[in-house]
């Protein structure tokens, strides 16, 4: 009789069939542990001074100009009749403004994180495609059409772009000296160069031949900088600033920028008039609206929760090994060393 | 198809076929034997199956539509089609494209699984419906396909194949038109069956006689029971019809194997779907593990979430828009048809909405990765090199990969014992021959007591009484010879184990229905008296050469209310003797003669001793006293009323008077290891209820031979009394079939609160259904522990199919067990690797694998919710639709799947720690689901408060002065989120993982790479075809700022630094045994069995140690 059963289902005896893979496996002892903690909080406490220095030396201005209150500036402005309204905001600096210097607009209460108005616009007709000048995608409803002709750009979102106007002045020697503001790249690259194109066609307003500015808007979109004719249509600094839509309701955008001329280095010290178009209408929704004069410094803006953050989980993790090495004394087991 | 166990159970008792309903008219079936219609008008012909067994479900046809609806009719699926639908239909947040792509990613990977298996059902139908068959047509012999086997068809079947239909046998190659079969693969019973011909066919032996043949076979319609069948042959000679009646003993079955026999015609009576073996295929059981129960209990949890956080949205929408100053700002005005259309259909769709926005929640994968880890993770039970044995060549099988991780889960085993524990092989080891006790030595009866140098004198020298005992004994028995040269692998995949001890010599191999006797003719043969043929009327036996010649006159067969057997022969000198054997108890009753006493104290010995016994007595007839005999037996076996009874008292007739000879003692060999198994078990905290080894120090306690109700309440509350009153830690219970049933019926509890109370039950002579009785009383008592139940025999299947966990063991009772268990294992000792390793590791894997699910899902789309407070419950999403399609099936969906394959932690003794199903318990659930908040809150309110205030966040670096002063929007926003959430969810996994192999490391490192470079690409280029480039160079934008990348540092550190805190603390103040062991696994004093139990890679630095330490 056969004594000798075959072995053909014998399973493959490799590393891998049998489970027993190669395999780092680590452990998380205290004498790990500790030392690492109190490692990486102590990196965590230097990174958070640095930022939190860092973010207290970066000088901010900020100013509300809704016009609300009776004693407002801009008091005279708020009221919706008005029209073409100026007020005039004056401030000092005390010292040096270092440059460069930015120049925000705020609103608050503000949703443009709003589903429906964030999809009324035509990404089609932004990137110039001629054919969605005559017929907008209907999400631009109901901004869609004045009467029966298309708006371009057409939608809620464009159409709602903030256009109050800012200048600034400097005192000096009792006469106003005009800070020059540089409206050149405050949007993305990508935007202004890729995702946003005008129709084609010269001059740009015949492109645009056959649809009408959007309502809220005073000139069509060809129009929106008289003083740069490249700076128009839907590649306008503003008009892209605006259409990248804020995260949150309460937000800023960024307006100028100061870095030409003897301002380049900043804004001395002396007495400024900032005048202010005053245009948009907020009170509707209680919004608020406010300028800002803000420097950066290697991690951006003005932002104390970084480094605060970074201090404090830092402390904790010192903290935390402190405590696990008192427990760790306390409760050793007797048999491990 | 499925008969259920009720309905099996019934047709054994002989009760109509419940579960089978046939879909014919007529309840008989008329075959025309060879199809040779009859020439009359008023013939109709019958419709029958053809031959082709088809166990697959899906054809290519019918694969897609019959998939999807089976798809569909899962919960999960259908939900998530459901949201898929809203989305088509109203306006939602997010595009049907976002839920619609991991559905159909889900629906395919799930259907390309089952299209697999199916796909291997196919091929083994097609092996089996294209097997090559003998069948006559039109005068000769044709060779065709088994599939083509119509009923009518005369099957011509060799020595050693089996049946490919039910057949009629016709005729054989001997004589007497009679074969023998094996049935093993039907009902597991080894013994070679002998089945009869018709007179009048059994003479068309071959093709040409047959082609001569005019016959009509009427029988029953099909039926699952195996061993029934009714009918008549109407052999139409000469132009007279000869009507013969037709039983199982005429009917080959499909499955069934020929045996020592050339060949066999038959004449096909069911085919393919219609024969008894397919009729008696069962669907496979629908056991749903433990952890699934939960999970779903989790899913509906989930569910509600999402349900409130979608009303709630809802209602704060509608609070918040009653003012219009936020309803309808003049910067967002609204549409006519915004303004006209209803508000409670607005409220309905708005409701619809955010349930779509938040329906992530609900992980639509999940299903999907535990059904590839259950059927990938499945391989390595069959890889297992331990789990394989060597001497049979089989290596474990899995058959349910549902039920991995219950594996892991187990309280209660309940093990059968011959042929689970034992090795189902006897070997002879004593006997007591008029009083005086022997042993085999060298192949020599030797009497107790007389040592090994005084062997040569004994040699031979046999008295009369041991010689006659042998006689006896070598008589005696219904073994049979098959005189084969066996092949290869002994008759095919059913029967690998027919290579028996010692007797290859000449070719000649005993087949006996119980392994008791063949053990016993075998070893009457190693003395001397060999038992060489018999043929039906004489039976041959060699004593020391000499050939003797017996005349076979009567077998009285074994039934179970006599409890023995005997045979009537006429010996060579022309006396009439009888020879019976049998229980003890069923024989020594009726001796008169012989050393009785001391008989009855050897038996008792040897039973003791673990031995089973038997006891055999003659009896010699005077002429007149046989001829006596003769004439009650005929007159009761022709009887045509009360044949049973009347067959009863000739028998109590015959068997009296009897003349003790002696008793005989039979080893079952326990297994290898299987007390080390069983106390391995032990230590881990699982119960065994079995025949008992017990262990030396318990405490044994009996309930026995309890006949009445009163006497068993009495007994037990006894019994629980001792437990509570010895003290003695371990107890052990020994409970018999009777007193049992005793038990069940009226005293449930006390019996549970007894058995829970002891760490072994035995229980003996159990019927099948008894066994599964028990298991069942303990499923579901109150505790509803994990039961598995393992066995070998057909007899175990109902106990299989109870528990929660079935395992069968491939060991000599056929198939029955093995095919109907959830596992199938080739020795008991195995065991405790497929539980304490096997079992332990796939829970944990499958535990962590659900829980993070949830986890990960709650990060996932908790920002989402907390985002709607900030845009006006205005369903904006936070994230991209990419980005929400792809979370759960590229970014996060590989190193839970491989962790859930690879991971792995502990030793076998730490199996308690997961009992009761602990790490998907609800404390554990609300763990993880509560730790996904907090991060889903640190993600978010991280973000926000860098954010908020929205300055700029771009550095003024010198390189990149130009035009780097941006400002971020809301896609940046979410993708920063989004960024901050996919690195923690994959690095808490990673905190979560034990065991690193170099798979983890790619998946966990890649999938973080893979997001990043996805991002890249994504963000990358403007995409043709998409309606808004939202993310064009979003991601880029976001990687350039200095302060992002702090922000990403800081909320990752902060959401894994309390749990990484939470994991040291614990591990000191209370570890559990499984930290504790990894804690001092070095100085872990184990065993070498231990070693065997343990994950291999780390029994291999055990053993290093160890050997480097002596």
């Amino acid at each position: 009789m056969s004594k000798e059963v075959g072995t053909e289902n014998r399973p493959d005896n490799t590393a891998f069939t049998q489970q027993r893979l190669p395999a780092w496996q680590p452990m998380l002892s205290a004498g790990i542990v500790i030392p690492g903690f109190v490692l990486i909080g102590l990196a965590f406490i230097g990174i958070g001074v640095a930022l939190f220095v860092t973010s207290r030396n970066i000088q901010v201005l900020e100013r509300d100009y809704t016009g609300v209150e009776r004693d407002s500036f801009c008091y005279g402005c708020s009221d919706l009749k008005v029209k073409n309204c100026k007020c005039n905001l004056n401030f000092t600096l005390d010292k040096l403004f270092e440059g460069p210097v930015f120049f925000y607009y705020g609103l608050s209460n503000y949703f443009q994180n709003y589903r429906q108005y964030g999809n009324s616009k035509d990404a089609n007709q932004l990137s110039g495609d001629k054919e969605y000048f005559t017929e907008p995608d209907e999400s631009c409803a109901p901004y869609e059409r004045v009467g029966d002709v298309p708006i371009a750009p057409c939608g809620a979102l464009p159409n709602s772009m903030f256009n109050d106007t800012f200048k600034l002045y400097q005192m000096v020697n009792g006469t106003r000296v005009e800070v020059p503001f540089d409206g050149k790249g405050i949007s993305w690259w990508t935007d202004y160069n890729i995702k946003y194109r005008n129709p084609p066609g010269t001059p740009l307003s015949k492109a645009f031949e056959g649809t009408t500015n959007p309502p809220f808007w005073p000139r069509p979109a060809y129009e929106l900088d008289t003083t740069d004719p490249s700076n128009n249509g839907f590649i306008n600094q503003d008009f892209l600033v605006w259409m990248r839509r804020a995260a949150l309701p309460d937000f800023r955008k960024l307006y100028r920028r100061i870095t030409e001329g003897e301002y380049a280095k900043g804004l001395p010290a002396g007495k400024y008039t900032l005048v202010i178009g005053y245009n948009y209408p907020v009170r509707a929704f209680n919004g608020k609206k406010k300028v800002v004069f803000s420097n950066v410094s290697w991690m951006g803006g003005k932002n104390k929760f970084l480094g605060i953050a970074y201090l404090v989980i830092g402390s904790m993790c010192v903290v935390m090994s402190i405590v696990m090495l008192i427990v760790y004394a306390k409760f050793k087991f007797p048999d491990e060393e | 198809m499925c008969t259920s166990d009720e309905s099996e159970l019934a047709t054994v008792t002989w009760q109509s076929s419940s579960g089978f309903d046939p879909p014919h008219q007529s309840d008989t079936r008329t075959v025309y034997v060879a199809n040779r219609f009859p020439q009359h008008g008023h013939y109709i012909p019958q419709r029958f199956a053809d031959n082709r067994i088809i166990s697959s479900k899906y054809t290519v046809w019918n694969f897609v539509p019959k998939n999807l609806f089976e798809q569909f009719r899962r919960i999960a699926n259908f939900y998530f089609i459901i949201i898929f639908l809203v989305q088509l239909m109203i306006d939602t947040p997010t595009s049907p494209v976002t839920s619609g792509l991991p559905l159909f990613f889900v629906i395919t990977v799930t259907a390309i699984k089952q299209g697999y298996e199916d796909w291997l059902r196919h091929k083994a139908d097609n092996e089996v419906n294209g097997a090559p068959v003998f069948v006559v047509r039109s005068g000769s012999l044709v060779q065709t396909r088994s599939k083509n086997i119509r009923v009518g068809d005369i099957v011509r079947v060799a020595k050693d194949e089996t049946f490919p239909a039910d057949l009629v046998l016709l005729s054989s190659d001997r004589l007497e038109g009679t074969c023998h079969i094996t049935t093993a693969s039907l009902d597991g019973e080894t013994n070679l069956k002998t089945h009869f011909s018709v007179a009048e066919t059994s003479v068309c032996q071959s093709v040409s006689r047959l082609e001569a043949l005019q016959a009509v076979v009427e029988c029953q319609q099909p039926d699952p029971d195996l061993y029934r069948f009714v009918g008549r042959i109407t052999v139409t000679q000469q132009g007279e019809e000869i009507v013969r009646p037709l039983g199982p003993e005429n009917l080959l079955l499909r499955g069934a194997r020929l045996k020592n026999t050339k060949e066999i015609f038959g004449v096909a009576v069911y085919t393919g779907m219609e024969s008894k073996m397919a009729l008696n295929y069962k669907c496979k059981s629908q056991k749903r593990s433990a952890v699934e129960k939960s999970m779903n209990s989790f899913l509906i949890i989930y569910l509600c979430i999402l349900l409130f956080e979608a009303v709630l949205s809802t209602i704060l929408k509608y609070a918040w828009q009653a003012e219009t100053q936020w309803d309808e700002p003049f910067y967002n005005q609204k549409t006519e048809q915004e303004k006209n259309s209803s508000p409670i259909l607005k409220f309905i769709s708005d409701f619809l909405a955010f349930s779509v926005l938040y329906n992530y929640i609900i992980p639509i994968s999940l299903y999907v990765t535990v059904e590839m880890q259950k059927f990938l993770g499945s391989f390595f039970i069959g890889w297992d090199l331990d789990l394989y044995h060597e001497e049979s060549d089989q290596k474990a099988q899995v058959n349910t990969s549902d039920l991995n991780e219950e594996l892991g889960q187990v309280e209660y085993v309940f093990t059968d014992k011959t042929g689970t524990l034992t090795e189902n092989e006897m070997y002879f080891r004593e006997c007591s021959i008029n009083g005086v006790k022997y042993q085999e030595l060298n192949g020599k009866l030797v009497p107790e007591g007389m040592m090994d140098d005084s062997l040569d004198s004994s040699n031979a020298a046999l008295t009369g009484e041991e010689l006659l005992f042998l006689k006896a004994v070598s008589l005696c028995h219904t073994v049979q010879i098959s005189y084969d040269q066996p092949d290869g692998v002994g008759g095919g995949a059913g029967d690998p184990f027919s290579h028996t001890n010692g007797f290859s010599a000449n070719y000649m191999e005993y087949y006996a229905s119980s392994p008791d006797e063949k053990a016993l003719v075998e070893a009457t043969k190693r003395m001397g008296v060999a038992f060489t043929g018999s043929n039906g009327e004489t039976m041959e036996i060699k004593t020391f050469g000499k050939s003797e010649k017996y005349k076979l006159l009567h077998v009285l067969e074994f039934d179970a209310n006599r409890r023995r057997m005997s045979v009537i022969l006429e010996s060579p000198s022309g006396g009439k003797v009888l020879f019976t054997k049998g229980a003890e108890s069923a024989v020594l009753p009726f001796s008169t003669k012989g050393e009785i006493e001391k008989t009855r104290l050897h038996v008792d010995e040897f039973a003791l001793k673990g031995l089973r016994t038997l006891v055999v007595a003659c009896r010699h007839f005077s002429a007149e006293e046989y001829s006596e005999v003769e004439r009650q037996l005929s007159a009761a076996r022709t009887a045509l009323q009360q044949r049973e009874e009347r067959l009863q008292e000739a028998f109590a007739f015959i068997e009296r008077d009897l003349q003790l000879l002696g008793a005989t003692g039979v080893e079952d060999r326990l297994q290898d290891k299987v007390q080390e198994t069983i106390e391995a078990l032990r230590l881990a905290g699982i119960k065994v209820l079995s025949c008992g080894h017990f262990h030396r120090t318990m405490n044994i306690l009996e309930l026995l031979q309890q006949h009445t109700d009163n006497e068993c309440a009495e007994q037990l509350r006894l019994l629980a009394r001792r437990i509570k009153e010895d003290h003695v830690i371990q107890h052990g219970l020994v409970v018999d079939g009777a007193s049992l049933s005793l038990a069940l019926r009226e005293h449930e509890k006390l019996f549970m609160d007894v058995c829970k109370n002891c760490s072994a039950v035995l229980c003996c002579r159990m019927a099948p259904l008894q066994k599964a009785k028990v298991v069942h009383l303990f499923k579901t008592s109150p505790e509803k522990p994990i039961t598995l139940a393992i066995g070998d025999g057909a007899n175990d299947v109902s106990m299989i199919q109870e528990a929660h966990v079935g395992i069968g063991i491939m060991g000599k009772e056929g198939r029955q067990a093995v095919r109907n268990s959830d596992y199938a294992i080739a020795r008991f000792k195995f065991l405790s690797k497929l539980l304490l390793v096997h079992g332990h590791f796939y829970y944990i894997r499958i535990a962590h694998l659900v829980q993070y699910f949830f986890y990960k899902n709650v990060c996932f789309i908790t920002p989402q919710f907390l985002y709607q407070f900030f845009c006006l419950f205005s369903q904006q999403t936070l994230y991209d639709g990419a980005y929400l399609t792809l979370y759960n099936i590229f970014f996060t969906s590989l190193p839970i799947l491989v962790y859930s394959l690879f991971e792995q932690l502990t030793k076998p003794a730490l199996y308690r720690d997961i009992s009761g199903n602990s790490l998907l318990s609800f404390r554990t659930f609300l763990y993880w689901t509560l730790l996904g908040f907090c991060h889903a809150f640190i993600f978010f309110f991280g973000s926000y408060a860098l954010m908020g205030e929205d300055t700029s966040l771009m550095g003024n670096g010198q390189i990149l002065r130009a035009n780097r002063q941006l400002m971020f929007g809301n896609w940046t926003f979410g993708t920063l989120v989004y960024t901050v959430m996919v690195i923690t969810v994959t690095l808490q996994l990673a905190m979560e993982t034990h065991y690193w192999t170099w798979m983890n490391h790619f998946v966990t490192w890649g999938s973080i790479a893979f997001y990043f470079i996805f991002s890249l690409f994504y963000g990358g280029i403007i995409w043709p075809f998409v309606q808004t480039q939202d993310m064009y160079f979003v991601f880029v934008q976001l990687l350039s700022s200095g302060s992002a990348w702090f922000t990403i540092i800081i909320i990752i550190v902060t959401c894994l630094f309390p749990d990484m805190l939470k994991k040291v603390l614990y591990r000191h103040l209370h570890p559990t045994r499984t930290q504790k062991s990894q804690m001092y696994s070095n100085r872990v004093v184990i065993g070498d069995d231990f070693i065997a139990l343990q994950p291999l890679s780390r029994a291999k630095t055990q053993l290093g140690k160890i050997r480097a330490d002596s």
